[in-house]
């Protein structure tokens, strides 16, 4: 009986597998196989696109960018969405409704769409935070065309679109702690602080591991905030893995070095992967 | 069942009959009788624009009995370069695609040898420029056709007002409407003593210093009029010379006086700038003049489209043009040359460079002279220099005369304007040379 049930529950999932494998695998290992190919795409090279990279200033400046970008931005999403999941999760029924919608308006409207609002927010020429700033006789600042703060601004955005992730991950995450644990550390005397670290902390170990690691995906992967707001500028020094490697592999028609650059990320996540998913499971394994 | 048998002296009869029948029947020709063609145009900034291109192919598909789809491709986040390389790669797409100006050569072996083409019409429309030939062609052989729609040569556009009040320049009167100009104190140098009053007036010149086209192709024209090339034509590195050290001492004067956020300007910031009334000049074509025309009339009024200064080595005016490619596994490869031919005679470019007021240049020496550029305004003649009808300057590309693959890279990773940046901002100029060369060293993959 339960073989037969798991073989209808494979047929059930198998639209989706075939799906994935057309769009995920194939792709996957497509620009594996790009990756090897020399600029023409007319013969196999190997490792030397690979080889060609690391001697190139600019990927390790791209290296040290995208772990700089991903770590602050994951880093201030949590922290936020950390903080903002706690105030929404002491308001009462109704409201709490509205607050939760109200918060997550970042995170539906499509990536591309408020990163243009930004970017005019940000723009050289009507900067609506410069015109703000000058009635206090500050700036005007060059948001995008300086480093510190164009990589101030990149970062910016991202934690303002990624934050309410974190946040609803989190709520959910305080909502089933038991309220027992709290009434007995009230009882044993415990302050607000002590009952952070000692119940609602290692209550949501396992959450905050896994929205990390999925959010550390994703931000090490952004194109759209970067692409939209500096386009890898000024001088190089906002771009990611997969704004230069677009720049390489389609402006610059050198697809099988687009594909390479694409692919240090996968290392790098990776190891990041083992370390978060080892400590969920250890975890599980002693629950 | 009764079954009649077929005689042989039967069959040979109805046999004749038949053929004669076919060879003496009138041949009906169905309606898209000579199949199907589809085509990928770039998406016209300019409102109304795209309708001209529609009308020139629906006469073409009604006269020559072919069925025409035509998908209008945005060039806004690289859709058109998106297409262009997803379609090279799949072998599959449009017949004819219209490309911006590198991908002919980088998609050289995945098109059809446009030769028969270009040959009548360069007899028809006279010579094309050098940069034309220099990304149209390889080895002697046309890899695509200039198309009239979305080319443009990315010249001064310089208020009239500001320029005299400031800098003491009267640009209608060095670049008169209708006649020759009288530019031959308009130098570089007289250029910067311009930005610098203009910048002290608080009226910047409004040229950026980021990643994106119209920042490149002014830092090429610069870096060309001073005879500076980061690689030659012979894919030589040639970036420590005399010629590239003394380009880039003028650009650190001239980025001195330029806004201070010019490293993070895109291709839409100088046109703001123009139209927010806050600079004395732009490096663009007329489409910031037309908006303006639409939004600040005010300032439109006061727009003066123009050359661009000499340098020690010439007068370089940026060129940036699109060209028409045919696919090599097109379906219909007779029927798009054809219809290529039928969107490069004369009447056709007229009805382009109309339909977008000015803003699309075609490529040949005999097309500079269309009653539009000489008629648009307000004020009138204010795009009558744009088309450079007296053949004042040379057209040229960023990063040519390298070879276009190395060049293409240089291009699009702004190696000249970074270059430049750096070394405004104050690294050493050894050190910034050797960046450069370290890139360019880098470019020359095969």
């Amino acid at each position: 009986m339960l073989g037969r049930k798991s073989t209808v529950a494979f047929f059930l999932t198998l639209p989706l597998i075939l799906l994935i494998a057309l769009l995920v695998l194939y792709p996957a290992f497509y620009s594996v196989y790009l990756a090897t190919l020399n600029k023409a795409m007319t013969k196999f090279v190997g490792f030397s696109n690979f080889t060609f990279l690391f001697k190139r200033e600019t990927f390790w400046m791209v290296v040290r960018q995208s772990c700089i970008f991903a770590i602050t931005a994951v880093f201030f999403k949590a922290l936020i969405g950390f903080i903002v999941a706690h105030f929404v999760h002491n308001i009462p029924g109704k409201k709490q409704r509205k607050w939760r919608g109200m918060l997550l308006v970042p995170w539906v409207i499509p990536p591309a769409m408020s990163t243009l609002a930004w970017l005019w927010l940000f723009d050289p020429s009507y900067s609506a935070f410069n015109y703000t700033l000058s009635f206090f006789g500050v700036g005007p600042i060059p948001w995008l065309g300086d480093t510190f703060w164009a990589r101030f601004s990149v970062i910016l955005v991202n934690v303002w679109y990624g934050a309410p992730f974190f946040l609803i991950m989190y709520l959910a995450a305080l909502k089933s702690v038991p309220d027992q644990l709290y009434e007995a550390a009230s009882i044993d005397g415990a302050n607000w602080w002590q009952k952070i670290w000692h119940i609602t902390l290692p209550m949501m170990r396992n959450i905050i591991a896994i929205t990390t690691l999925f959010s550390l995906i994703v931000t090490f992967a952004n194109f759209d905030i970067v692409r939209i707001l500096t386009s890898g500028g000024p001088l190089d020094t906002t771009h990611l893995f997969a704004t230069w490697a677009f720049q390489v592999g389609i402006q610059s028609s050198d697809i099988p070095l687009g594909a390479c650059v694409s692919l240090f990320m996968v290392p790098i996540l990776a190891v990041a992967a083992i370390f978060i998913l080892r400590d969920v499971n250890k975890r599980g394994n002693e629950a | 069942m009764s079954r009649k048998a077929l005689t042989r002296r039967q069959f040979v009869a109805a046999t004749a009959m038949s053929s004669a029948a076919l060879i003496t029947a009138p041949y009906v020709r169905g309606a898209y009788a000579a199949g199907k063609l589809s085509i990928g145009f770039w998406d016209h900034w300019v409102p109304g624009a795209n309708d001209a291109s529609t009308a020139l192919v629906k006469e073409w598909g009604e006269k020559e009995k072919v069925e025409v789809s035509i998908d209008y491709i945005t060039s806004n986040n690289k859709k058109i370069e998106l297409t262009a390389a997803a379609e090279a790669q799949a072998k599959s797409g449009h017949d004819i695609l219209q490309m911006p100006s590198w991908w002919p050569h980088a998609y050289s072996e995945n098109l059809e040898p446009l030769n028969d083409v270009m040959e009548p019409l360069i007899k028809q429309n006279g010579e094309v420029n050098g940069t034309v030939k220099y990304l149209g062609q390889s080895g002697g052989k046309w890899l695509a056709v200039p198309a009239t729609p979305g080319s443009q040569i990315k010249g001064p556009c310089s208020r009239i007002d500001l320029m005299k009040k400031h800098a003491g320049i009267d640009v209608q009167e060095m670049y008169p409407a209708g006649s020759v100009p009288k530019d031959e104190n308009w130098t570089m140098e007289t250029f910067l003593k311009a930005a610098e009053a203009c910048h002290k007036a608080g009226v910047p010149f409004g040229i950026g210093l980021g990643e994106t086209t119209d920042s490149v192709d002014t830092a090429g024209a610069i870096f060309q009029s001073y005879g500076a090339e980061l690689v030659n034509a012979k894919g030589d590195i040639t970036v420590k010379t005399d010629a590239v050290r003394e380009a880039l001492e003028y650009y650190k004067r001239l980025i001195a006086v330029l806004p201070t956020d010019a490293p993070s300007w895109d291709d839409a910031s100088n046109n703001k700038w123009l139209i927010s009334g806050r600079g004395a000049m732009i490096l663009n074509p007329p489409s910031a003049w037309a908006v303006a025309k639409r939004d600040a009339p005010q300032i439109a009024e006061q727009c003066w489209t123009h050359g661009m200064p000499a340098g020690p080595k010439g007068r370089y005016a940026p060129f940036l043009p699109y060209f028409w490619g045919v696919w090599s596994f097109g379906k219909n490869k007779e029927a798009a040359k054809s219809l290529l031919t039928h969107l490069s005679q004369p009447s056709a470019i007229e009805k382009f460079v109309a339909a977008s007021g000015g803003y699309d240049l075609p490529a040949y020496a005999n097309m500079t002279n269309l009653k539009t550029w000489a008629e648009e305004g307000p004020p009138k003649g204010t795009l009558y220099q744009y088309p450079d009808p007296h053949h004042r300057q040379t057209l040229s590309i960023a990063a040519s005369p390298a070879p276009p693959k190395i060049a293409q890279q240089i291009y699009f990773q702004a190696t000249l304007t970074k270059l430049a940046l750096r070394y405004a901002k104050g690294e050493k100029l050894d050190t910034a040379l050797a960046w450069a060369e370290n890139e360019c060293e880098g470019f020359m993959r095969s």
